[in-house]
């Protein structure tokens, strides 16, 4: 046995281990933010003031918590999929370590007030750097094992996974393009709108490609290994996955709709938004008609739960985001809690249940086990966080709307009917409804992680040996 | 104006659309095969020990679907801007649209308030009608830092209480929110801090706040020496410089002996934006109306 090759999994099971706790750390951060929309003199001190908060909420969940979900789950399919060891087990650790520097320099940076200002790309330029580096690390291990795989295929969870690290390599390299003025202060390459395009060009490819493609690489491998079903169309994957790709890069000008960006620009940002619901939708499909003939085990298996609750949750918000971007549509959403809504339909309905019902696969496989401590618990964690998103995007959409009807109503002499402040008045008990949603969701990651803890006390970490590729 | 510095980059633009647009259609049309009969086999391949692939065919109503998605996005650019630098067919513009709402709305609108531009000021503020239609433009334009009551704040002047920097008749109200104000208190830290002291403790005593008695005895003659030139030999203030009448109990960045300490020692610099270009002469002229029946001026 000692001389049979195995699975890199001590860098996966220290993603997933990690995914839990950046989970916890994002995501309370979100709920004091939320509290502090509710209740303003929460806002005590600077450093954890809301302005200061949101961003470390952004950057926490998103880049914490879905990059060691990405990091974890795209290191573990790879392997098992292409049936070798991960390349470079060393480069792999570096990624490790390297990333979770990156989170503690934006833990410290961002309540500081260090920021370039730019959305989800509010760190300063030497993290930046760092992000450079540990990415392109990522990208030479994770190709590096595509590149020795024992199939002849690469399998299709593995497209959206290349597709995603080397599209947010590109989105990073070209947003992230700054001049230094010291250490913590930089500018951008870009001024006025040109800027302005350049950051939505990455910020909604930061959507479509770490939030969505990454994510559609854990649901093609996890979704059929949980169902034990085979995928539902090879023929489907393909055509959506490259429409998809072809298409998210136009999709950004739906953020600037109404603003000093061209005409042209907005139609085509509006466009493409349009075009991209169909090949979304093909991912949809795919995950959940793979189910077709198990859909039994939607009763008793609470983590196939999870994973074909967050396929509905993007088939909504991917409905919902091209609707969004039509430009008369997007008049009276834009500005609005409707956009924090949408978002979160997809971070927690889709990003955060994809990831914890993967997480909850992983855990117990990295420590030797075939299941978690308790299967009773993922099904209070799946309950409590299902009404938790619930309530948040539901309390979302009601304020949005109520909030874009209130600012554009007019009396008969033409001027406007409410003021500012009082579409702030009329928002705050839905602001309570979405803490409460909150407060929730974070609960369900509590659980998790009392799960998690009891699955790995007494275990030893287990590393599975490297199967040959089965001959059909 | 055009949006392209120059042609290529609109032949670029509009190619790369095209070329986009057209490719989503070549992978849906490669891939329309029909479902056949038998059972739905699998393509052949397995990954780490279970996983395979079924080879479905694209589910109809979603080819439907995304079919006319791409009809619809040629289509738009047919008839709005979006290919390249054409136009499309309607002439639309957001420049254009904006400018049709303001024209559509001030046509509408314009009589309404027109109609109280040329009455007297207090006239109209003695209408209850353009008091109501003055309130509404005072809560979307002036309530951000006077307050939705026009109580005012630290710095930012009541407009309730008859006490006025720059006078209380209706035209120079009406002044004011025209052209704006600054106003610039100098810094006098220069006097050093005892006579800062001093001075401060004068100040209160003139309107009857609690002072050290020597202290304002010595500030006296610090105020005679550097402070008369705009708030007056009596400090009752000079309206025309904005300076403050210091004899009253109003106090805009408050009274206590620090906080004029604060004012005297770095001076202050204060600014009300101007309004004529942005709201036109007759939506200042019901503003300055109802900020007069706010403090009862109208009545005098």
């Amino acid at each position: 046995m000692s001389t049979q090759a195995t699975y890199n999994y001590k860098v996966v099971r220290q993603f997933a281990v990690m995914t839990v706790i950046w989970g916890i750390v994002g995501m309370l951060v979100g709920v004091i933010a939320a509290a502090q929309l509710v209740w303003p003199q929460l806002s005590v001190v600077e450093w954890l003031s809301y302005g200061r908060l949101r961003p470390l909420h952004t950057n926490a969940v998103i880049f914490a918590f879905g990059g060691s979900a990405l990091f974890a789950t795209s290191y573990y399919v790879v392997q098992r999929t292409c049936h070798t060891r991960l390349f470079a087990d060393g480069l792999a650790a570096f990624t490790f370590w390297g990333w979770q520097v990156v989170i503690l320099l934006a833990a410290v940076t961002l309540p500081l007030g260090f920021t370039t200002g730019k959305e989800y790309a509010e760190l300063e330029w030497p993290i930046d750097v760092l992000i450079t580096v540990v990415w392109v690390s990522y990208a030479i291990v994770f190709f590096g094992t595509i590149a020795k795989r024992k199939t002849p295929h690469i399998y299709v969870a593995n497209w959206f996974f290349g597709a995603f690290i080397l599209t947010v390599a590109l989105l990073h390299l070209v947003n992230s393009c700054e001049v230094p003025a010291g250490l913590w202060k930089s500018y951008s390459c870009y001024a006025g709108v040109q800027d302005a395009m350049v950051q939505w060009w990455y910020g909604h490819n930061a959507v479509g490609f770490f939030l969505t493609a990454g994510f559609l690489g854990m649901m093609y491998y996890f979704v059929p290994k949980q169902a034990e079903r085979p995928v539902y169309s090879y023929r489907l994957s393909v055509v959506h996955f490259w429409a998809l790709i072809f298409t998210y890069m136009w999709a950004g000008p739906h953020h600037l709709h109404y603003t000093a960006l061209p005409d042209w620009t907005q139609s085509i940002g509006m466009l493409f938004s349009l075009i991209l619901l169909a090949p979304s939708w093909g991912g949809m499909i795919n995950g959940i008609m793979t189910l077709s003939g198990a859909w039994h085990k939607l009763r008793t298996d609470p983590i196939l739960k999870f994973l074909i609750t967050s396929l509905s949750f993007y088939g909504m918000s991917t409905f919902e985001g091209p609707m969004m971007s039509i430009k008369t549509v997007n008049a009276l959403s834009h500005y609005t809690d409707w956009t924090v809504g949408h978002v979160h339909s997809g971070a927690l309905g889709w990003v955060a249940f994809i990831s914890i019902g993967s997480i909850y696969y992983l855990i117990p496989r990295m420590f030797g086990r075939t299941e978690m401590y308790s299967t009773r618990l993922i099904t209070l964690h799946f309950w409590i966080a299902t009404i938790g998103v619930v309530l948040y995007i539901a309390s979302m959409w009601i304020a949005g709307v109520m909030q874009g009807l209130m600012w554009r109503a007019t009396n008969p002499d033409g001027t406007l009917t409410y003021s500012f402040v009082e579409s702030v008045k009329a928002s705050y008990p839905f602001w309570t409804i979405r803490l409460l949603g909150g407060v929730m969701f974070l609960t369900g990651m509590l659980i998790m992680l009392y799960n998690t803890i009891k699955t790995i006390a007494g275990q030893k970490a287990y590393e599975a040996p490297v199967l040959a590729p089965a001959h059909a | 104006m055009s949006d392209f510095v120059s042609s290529f980059w609109s032949v670029y633009v509009a190619g790369l659309t095209a070329l986009s647009i057209l490719f989503c259609a070549f992978v849906l049309w490669a891939n329309m095969t029909k479902k056949q009969a038998g059972p739905v086999e699998t393509h052949g391949h397995v990954w780490d020990e279970t996983l395979e692939e079924y080879n479905n065919p694209l589910p109809g109503w979603w080819k439907w679907l995304f079919w006319i998605t791409i009809v619809f996005a040629i289509v738009y650019l047919a008839v709005y801007p979006g290919f390249g630098s054409n136009k499309g067919a309607f002439g639309w513009s957001s420049v254009g649209q904006y400018e049709k709402e303001m024209q559509t709305a001030n046509e509408k609108y314009a009589p309404i308030f027109n109609k109280y531009a040329a009455m007297d000021l207090k006239a109209v503020a003695a209408d209850a009608e353009a008091k109501a239609m003055g309130e509404r433009l005072f809560l979307t334009y002036c309530a951000q830092c006077h307050g939705s009551a026009a109580q005012g704040a630290k710095g930012f002047p009541n407009l309730t209480d008859s006490d006025w920097l720059y006078g209380g008749e209706p035209e120079t109200i009406k002044t004011t929110i025209q052209g704006g104000r600054n106003g610039v208190m100098p810094p006098f830290g220069q006097l050093g801090a005892e006579s800062v002291k001093d001075v401060a403790n004068y100040v209160r005593s003139l309107s009857g706040l609690a002072a050290d008695g020597l202290r304002a005895e010595r500030g006296k003659a610090v105020f005679e020496q550097n402070c008369v030139a705009c708030h007056g030999p009596e400090a009752k203030g000079t309206p025309a410089l904005g300076a403050p009448n210091l004899t009253d109990k109003v106090w805009l960045y408050g009274s206590s002996e620090a906080t004029i300490i604060e004012t005297v020692t770095g001076g202050r610099n204060n600014r009300m934006p101007a309004f004529q270009e942005f709201l036109g002469d007759a939506k200042v002229h019901l503003l300055a109306a109802y900020v007069l029946g706010l403090s009862g001026g109208a009545k005098q």
